[in-house]
């Protein structure tokens, strides 16, 4: 009989959007002119152009001691609030937490990693930030650096260091945290492929070791491998609980969306950069806009971009994979070179047929072979069952794989 | 049955928060040491601006007393008047602005790891405070230079260092909480800077205020309430071995209200904290 080791009740947050500022932090200035302005009107309406916005809204759950526990939902569905909330780096509104452990959570690989300091000092400093002694570290010291494999360039600026190399050494300094609760955010989403199968053995060791483990991650796969309970959230509130496997087909099912368009979220600096991708739209054979295609039927996607400025060598390409994050097919646009302005290209799939389910479209933009704008998860696909397969490439069973286009067949007789 | 309960609510109080910033203190030693070491990375000369920064702030404060020809104690050598001051001006000045800056410049921390975040302004504190101590080396060879022996009273000179730090630190704090919400600090603290230094005893001596026949008492008491001219009074009183004066109103003055600010900067900074993460 495991014992409640996280208690959350009636946990919210709230934070106050104001819609008057486009900076993220107030001056002086605005706060004297508004308090000059409330004195001279006579209704304060101010307070209209505030808005309360409840990333987190009257959540309640328990973990038990030796839990892996996989947090998923949308963008937005509070995720990340509910793992600083557990952390403590932001307090509640309302609602209580109850923690019996030592507490260590890891948001981000290398918090705290200092370009010019080497690797063995970032090693220490690191560790200390996630909550590490001194000696902790000094005993783990050899482990981590094998586990790196960055032995050689161990006095080397870490700003020296390419982006593989310290993204490794950031994981390898958190894998080897020992806390009885670990928190961790969607950190698995970097390093070669190698190398993240790596980092998941290691965290599958660290939670079977009886620790208590809350993970965050866009990849079902890595979720359901890692993880034996899930929490579904969405807008905030806590949709569903229960065992991983079935949390996950909830959360498919319901990214089962109606929609057809979607708007890619602008990188940060997409006024600087050469270009941005900002919507996606699925449709059918005839260009309209549709949410599902009949299995069998051909559609193609529409992605809208605009480029800055005059860009040579361009390539814009679509990735479609499996939710679990199987990539299945890629395509790219001749290079060429493009003027400033807004484009749209069409991807056509008129050959290959896909079986019944959702399937994740991935769009990236490169000038000169170097990318600039990159989105995982640009949109959706979802192929229904509804057959409407005839004559050739009649349908044998969707479940025989992800393809149902038939090889060509032949039989010939070779002997009596 | 578990020591490491914690209770997560809003608005209540941390009851561990000293414990919890006892507990942080390898935090605490880690970040300083990064300080340290990343200060003067790539430079040429390195360490030796900790030297070179105060050594010419004192050359043009020398410079600028000498040109108006200020008035200063009978048997004291010039130079050796204006380190006195610069030396504990110059810390303070560091130690104020840099504080004052820390949150932000650590922001990336403070939104990713919890801490009891009067660890990051401490730490900055302790980098500047080494700093003073490397920048002495100034003081001992003007004395050398000037044949000047100090007497017993220099062992004194620890506690005006003290007092110089508890200022720092409650202005520091005071302004690093602001600063998180309203940047405009940021444009701020660079002039207050200045302005003190021109206000402060620096390339002269206090008593040429305290004893101004034209001022008034109640500007000798307004001029004792910035703090650091009891410091640096204080400063001045121990290197030369009392042969400045030690003005005893104005310097309880000046304790008071560095005890105040120490106070008054601790609990807003307590107070602001747990949103700090929500609105850097």
């Amino acid at each position: 009989m495991s014992k409640a080791i996280i208690t959350v009740e009636n946990l919210s947050k709230s934070y106050i959007l104001k819609h008057q500022h486009k900076e993220r932090y107030a001056t002086l200035r605005d706060v004297l002119s508004n308090k000059a302005k409330n004195l001279f009107t006579a209704n304060n309406k101010a307070t209209a152009l505030s808005e309360e916005f409840w990333a987190l809204n009257n959540i309640s759950f328990e973990i038990n001691q030796g839990d892996r526990v996989g947090i998923i939902g949308r963008n937005g569905a509070g995720k990340s609030t509910l793992l600083k909330v557990l952390s403590r780096i932001v307090t509640p509104t309302k609602g209580r937490i109850t923690i019996e452990g030592r507490i260590a959570s890891l948001l981000e690989v290398g918090t705290g990693f200092h370009p010019e300091l080497s690797g063995r000092e970032n090693i220490f400093l690191n560790g200390s930030i996630l909550g590490m002694t001194k000696t902790e570290i000094k005993n783990k010291f050899d482990e981590i650096v094998a586990f790196a494999e960055v032995e050689k360039f161990l006095d080397t600026p870490v700003k020296r260091y390419s982006s593989g190399m310290y993204v490794r050494l950031a994981f390898a300094v958190a894998a080897h945290l020992d806390p009885e609760i670990l928190i961790v955010d969607e950190v698995l989403a970097v390093g070669d492929a190698a190398f993240q199968k790596k980092c998941l053995g290691k965290m599958k060791d660290v939670s079977e070791a009886g620790r208590t483990v809350l993970f965050v991650s866009h990849n079902m796969e890595a979720i359901q491998k890692l993880c034996t309970k899930g929490i579904l959230l969405q807008k905030g509130r806590l949709l569903e609980q229960g065992p991983i496997d079935s949390i996950v087909m909830k959360y498919l099912e319901a990214y089962a969306s109606s929609v057809s368009t979607y708007d890619i979220s602008l990188p940060e600096n997409y006024n600087t950069i050469q270009g941005y991708a900002y919507q996606l739209k699925v449709e059918d054979k005839n260009g309209n806009p549709v949410s599902e295609i009949p299995i069998g039927e051909s559609w193609q996607v529409r992605v809208s971009f605009k480029l800055n400025k005059h860009t040579p060598h361009f390539i814009i390409g679509l990735g479609v994979s499996t939710v679990f994050d199987f990539p299945l097919r890629t395509t790219w646009i001749k290079p060429g070179d493009y003027e400033k302005g807004d484009y749209e290209v069409v991807f056509k799939n008129d050959d290959i047929i896909l079986t019944d389910g959702q399937y994740k479209l991935i769009v990236g933009l490169s000038t000169e072979k170097i990318p600039f704008h990159y989105v995982e998860e640009a949109g959706y696909i979802t192929i229904s069952d509804v057959s409407s397969l005839t004559g050739e490439t009649q349908l044998v069973n969707t479940k025989s794989g992800i393809f149902i286009n038939q090889m060509k067949t032949s039989v010939t007789k070779i002997a009596d | 049955m578990n020591k490491h309960k914690i209770v997560i609510e809003p608005g209540t109080e941390n009851s561990n928060y000293w414990k919890d910033l006892w507990n942080y203190r390898g935090l605490f030693y880690f970040l300083a040491w990064r300080d340290i070491l990343v200060r003067y990375k790539q430079t040429a000369i390195g360490i030796l601006w900790s030297v070179l920064r105060p050594a010419l702030t004192i050359f043009v404060m020398w410079f600028i007393g000498w040109l108006f020809d200020s008035k200063i104690p009978d048997g004291v050598p010039r130079i050796l008047l204006v380190c006195a001051a610069t030396l504990p001006w110059q810390f303070f000045s560091t130690a104020f602005s840099e504080t004052s800056n820390s949150l932000i410049a650590n922001s990336n921390l403070l939104t990713k790891v919890y801490f009891p975040r009067l660890i990051v302004p401490a730490s900055t504190v302790i980098v500047c405070l080494i700093d003073f101590f490397i920048s002495f080396v100034i003081l001992v060879i003007v004395m050398i230079y000037t044949h000047y022996v100090p007497d017993i009273k220099i062992l004194l000179l620890p506690l005006f260092l003290l007092l110089a730090l508890v200022i720092s630190m409650g202005t520091g704090l005071y302004i690093a909480a602001l600063n998180v919400k309203y940047r405009d600090f940021r444009y701020i603290i660079p002039f207050v800077v200045q302005f003190g230094l021109y206000i402060s005893p620096v390339a002269f001596s206090s008593d040429y205020v305290y004893n101004h026949p034209r001022l008034p008492q109640a500007v000798k008491y307004l001029y004792s309430l910035n703090p650091m001219v009891g410091v640096i009074d204080g400063f001045r009183w121990c290197i030369l071995g009392g042969k400045t004066m030690l003005y005893m109103p104005g310097f309880l003055i000046s304790v008071t209200i560095s005890i105040l600010f120490l106070f008054i900067g601790i609990s807003y900074f307590r107070k602001m904290e747990k949103s700090f993460a929500d609105i850097i």
